[in-house]
């Protein structure tokens, strides 16, 4: 069992290899880089404090108040004739050391915590829950007021209670990230070797949730920061301190006589925060860097950009298609300038009430090429070759690298239509499947609401659903994955279309669900006499249902022609070992001929 | 759906008992010199031990407890120390001003969120670039040092606002405006720019949904997709969001409220803090986790509205 880690833990794999060229990684770009040397600035003045300032914290001047900067206060003073710039260093200390306090009371809680509930649940987790929620239903800044209400002004406890109230954040992150591992294979077998719970989560587990924890921390030394400084700017932190928010408050009482004072700790403030939540996001972004790295690499098929010359001549006097590829290719625009092609000089036609079979591995181009007739490939992806007419209309003119949406918009739902391959996840869980029946038929057709009713009544019953009355009012999920199948192929051709996408429509169906949906398809398409693109897989399939089968290998066109012939008689040596492989142990190739004989009869 | 509201509704009372203990023994066991705090420095023992009985510190922790709790279930939240005046009466003159701040922020906050995060999701390119910018500003600088440059800016430099409040029973409606709109700028920044960033990532991640392809497919057109389907299905995301806005608006509207001066729970708050003044404090604490609690009940129920499975179950 593989349990995937949610993608809002950025989680590295283990070993401090990834940890190196993660932070590598974090110094080469320029806002991580940035944000470490401001951090690394502020550390440093805040440790030297005593020795870069040249007054002490509280030393006052009287006969020097509010004065503005000059050679001996670069800052200028404040009302008490205190050196603004002294205070600032010495406010970053108490600032610093605060925000560290509370991050580690907050560490020191959540995650062992955290790494407990997650590891063994249980009354564990289900107390922590509850303690959880009553933590996190109270603003931070109201629980350090009744600290201090109640222990008086300091600084270090209001932030050992701040830390306390946002212990929850570590627990639930180191739980989830736990949780996730729990189960990984590598886990199961320190176990299994006789490894101690102990061990395992100092070993494995606490190395997946290292990387989360340091991004997390720099968000809360923020919000500490934030906190701490509002407490002392309501003037209820310690008064004897020079820190930041007192400097602000300071400030703020002088704004009449001199706005300036309000400006070098709200700078300070700003500048700090910022930089922690620039070092946050840059570790993150560095951390998912690495993951698209060692994402498995996908073949090049071209590492030139080629753009669309439109080089190829377009066969005149085609206009009698109903879909006419020519040489088409998509493609991919890569990091490093490159193209990536995943459809590649691909020609066919399709025909008036024809069914043509596009098949192929996965990764063959093959949903692609279906998706450039629909119009419906993802922002990302480019035409960098050939051309797609409609009827022949073009959607895609030789020279464009994208489809013309404009012209797509006009006939998609209603001339082309698309039957996807899952099912539950093509239909919108928040809408019943009555209303997506009932709309695309209102805004597509322009028929009343009342007359699409009656329209996706008939339809229902037409893709053979026993109770249209009780699966029009239903939700998506209290439906079974065969219906709602049933309901989308009901939907493609309930606006009368010429053209039926079907990507895959039987793959994610049980074996006997599949057989009555490949019935339903080509029952409905020898009746309204459309024309399909069937793409799948598998050749079973094609054999049931194709007039003409397209085979396709990594993006490029293999074979095309009459299923017939292909079935019986592959030339290539690719569609030889497909049609072998598909029907290795399966039907013998005798029987699925005879199955093609009774179609075609 | 009544039977769950009820279920919420007792959880909810659980939480408020279990932080008013909390609350009250953390109150009342630290602070060890209430009575001088009162009185002052010159007091003799005699009136420091008057003073504590008279205020029941005298008897034991948890017998004050409960005459506060039976107190508190009908209404009377007892006396400040200060000023005698019942807490009960203090809150509800103060709050409807926070309240109406908070509630004006957070709608303003749900509104330009979800358009500025659906722009930059849909639009990419520059759009996006900006709010992801201002998202590290948002983050950098505190709600607070927002509202002190406003007014240094707009009310005292510029003289566009009132710097601080006008606002009291009976003065006209366009008196309420003009103090409250620096206050409310300054609480919605934070929210607006954060907001959007999340309400940007829960809308892409909607519209690389399957159903949304085959919407497309259908012919049903990109605006309606947008605002009727994807802004839906990223709708719980958004509410989760607003809601930890909303109870972090809680505490950051204090320090705006002192800030611009306004008869809210904010200066109430920080007087009573610093004079250690604990049944007014005890009745904020009260306040505020009511109130978060009717936020939760009411994100619950908008999600149950907003997801057909999460109402069926």
């Amino acid at each position: 069992m593989t349990a995937s880690v949610s993608p809002e833990t950025p989680i590295g794999q283990t070993g401090t290899v990834v940890r190196s060229t993660a932070i590598r990684r974090l110094l080469k770009n320029p806002l991580g880089l940035v944000s470490v040397i401001i951090l690394a600035v502020i550390i440093l003045l805040a440790i030297f404090a005593p020795f870069l300032a040249p007054f002490g914290e509280n030393y006052a001047n009287i006969g020097k108040t509010l004065a503005a900067p000059d050679g001996v206060n670069i800052l200028g003073t404040d009302s008490s004739g205190r050196d603004v710039w002294s205070r600032l260093l010495y406010g970053s200390q108490v600032t610093l050391l605060s925000a560290v306090l509370c991050a580690a009371v907050a560490v020191a809680l959540g995650l062992p915590a955290g790494l407990i509930a997650g590891y063994y649940g249980g009354l564990f987790e289900t107390t922590s829950n509850w303690v959880i929620s009553i933590l996190m239903s109270l603003p931070g800044l109201i629980v350090l007021l009744t600290i201090r209400a109640a222990f008086g002004p300091s600084v270090w406890i209001s932030m050992v209670a701040f830390g306390v109230l946002i212990s929850p954040s570590y627990f639930l992150l180191t739980r989830t990230a736990v949780r996730s591992v729990r189960n990984e294979l590598y886990v199961d077998a320190a176990r299994v070797s006789g490894l101690s719970d102990l061990s395992i989560m100092g070993r494995h587990i606490f190395s997946v949730v290292r990387a989360p924890i340091i991004i997390q921390t720099a968000g809360i030394c923020g919000v500490a920061i934030a906190i701490q400084s509002g407490l002392e700017f309501l003037g209820l932190g310690d008064p004897t301190m020079a820190t930041w928010g007192v400097m602000l408050s300071e400030g703020f009482k002088n704004v009449y006589l001199n706005p300036l004072l309000l400006l070098w700790p709200a700078l300070a403030i700003a500048l700090t925060i910022g930089a922690l939540v620039l070092l946050g996001n840059a570790t993150r972004d560095a951390l998912e860097d690495g993951e698209k790295i060692k994402a498995p690499k996908v073949l090049k098929t071209s590492t030139q950009a080629s753009p669309n010359t439109g080089n190829h001549a377009v066969e005149q006097g085609t206009e009698h298609h109903l879909v006419k590829v020519t040489n088409l290719g998509v493609g991919y625009p890569q990091a490093d300038g490159s193209i990536k092609k995943v459809v590649d000089d691909v020609s066919f036609h399709v025909d008036r009430g024809e069914v043509l079979g596009i098949v192929g591995e996965s990764g063959s181009g093959k949903s692609q090429t279906a998706f450039s007739i629909l119009g419906l490939l993802p922002d990302t992806a480019r035409i960098v070759g050939g051309a797609i007419q409609f009827d022949g209309n073009y959607t895609v003119q030789p020279g464009d690298d994208r489809v013309n949406q404009q012209r797509l918009a006009k006939i998609r739902g209603r001339r082309i239509s698309y039957i996807p391959q899952e099912p539950m996840s093509n239909l919108d869980p928040a809408f019943t499947i009555g209303y997506q029946l009932v709309t695309p038929m209102v805004r597509v057709l322009g028929i009343s609401k009342g007359e699409a009713k009656k329209r996706a009544m008939k339809l229902l019953e037409d893709v053979g659903i026993t109770y249209p009355e009780r699966t029009f009012k239903a939700y998506p999920h209290e439906v079974s994955g065969g219906m709602a199948q049933r309901v989308l192929i009901a939907g493609a051709i309930s606006c009368e279309p010429d053209l039926v996408i079907a990507d895959e429509p039987t793959t994610a169906l049980d074996v006997t669900v599949q057989a009555e949906v490949l019935d339903l398809l080509r029952g409905l398409q020898s009746r309204l006499n459309i024309g399909v693109i069937l793409v799948t897989h598998n050749f079973g399939v094609v054999s049931d249902l194709c007039d003409r089968v397209v085979v396709m290998q990594n993006g490029r066109l293999v074979e095309e022609g009459d299923v017939r012939d292909i079935l019986r008689n592959p030339k290539e040596k690719y569609t030889q070992t497909l049609l072998s492989s598909m029907l290795e142990g399966k039907t013998p190739m005798t029987m699925l001929v005879s199955t093609v004989e009774e179609v075609a009869l | 759906m009544i039977k769950f509201v009820i279920k919420r509704l007792a959880s909810g009372v659980v939480v408020l008992f279990a932080v008013s203990v909390l609350t009250f023994s953390l109150l009342y066991a630290a602070g060890g010199s209430i009575a001088r705090n009162i009185l002052g420095d010159t007091a003799t023992a005699e009136q420091l031990a008057l003073k504590e009985h008279e205020l029941g510190l005298d008897q034991p922790l948890f017998v004050r407890y409960f005459i506060w709790l039976s107190q508190a279930i009908r209404g009377d939240l007892g006396h400040s120390w200060f000023t005698s005046e019942p807490v009960a009466t203090s809150l509800a003159t103060r709050v409807p001003v926070t309240m109406t701040m908070v509630i004006s922020a957070m709608i303003i906050i749900a509104i330009l969120a979800t358009l500025i995060g659906s722009a930059a999701a849909v639009k990419r390119g520059w759009v996006d670039k900006l709010v992801q910018i201002g998202a590290v500003i948002g983050d950098s600088v505190p709600g607070f040092i927002i509202g002190v440059f406003l007014v240094t800016i707009l009310a005292i430099q510029l003289k566009l606002f009132p710097a601080t409040s006008t606002i009291a029973p009976g003065v006209p409606a366009s008196a309420w405006v003009a103090s409250m709109a620096l206050p409310v700028i300054a609480l919605i920044i934070n929210g607006v720019t954060g907001g959007a960033q999340q309400i940007r990532s829960a809308v892409i991640k909607q519209f690389e949904k399957d159903y949304v392809r085959t919407l497309r497919s259908r012919g049903i057109g990109e605006g309606e997709i947008l605002f009727k389907h994807v802004l839906r299905s990223a709708a719980p995301a958004g509410l989760t969001v607003l809601s930890l806005q909303l109870i972090g608006m809680l505490g950051g509207v204090v320090i705006i409220e002192q800030i611009f001066a306004l008869p809210g729970i904010g200066p109430l708050a920080v007087v009573a803090t610093s004079q250690s003044d604990l049944p007014v404090v005890m009745g904020i604490v009260m306040y505020t986790v009511v109130v978060v609690i009717i936020v939760n009940l009411i994100v619950d129920l908008l999600n149950g509205w907003l997801n057909p499975k999460v109402r069926v179950s």
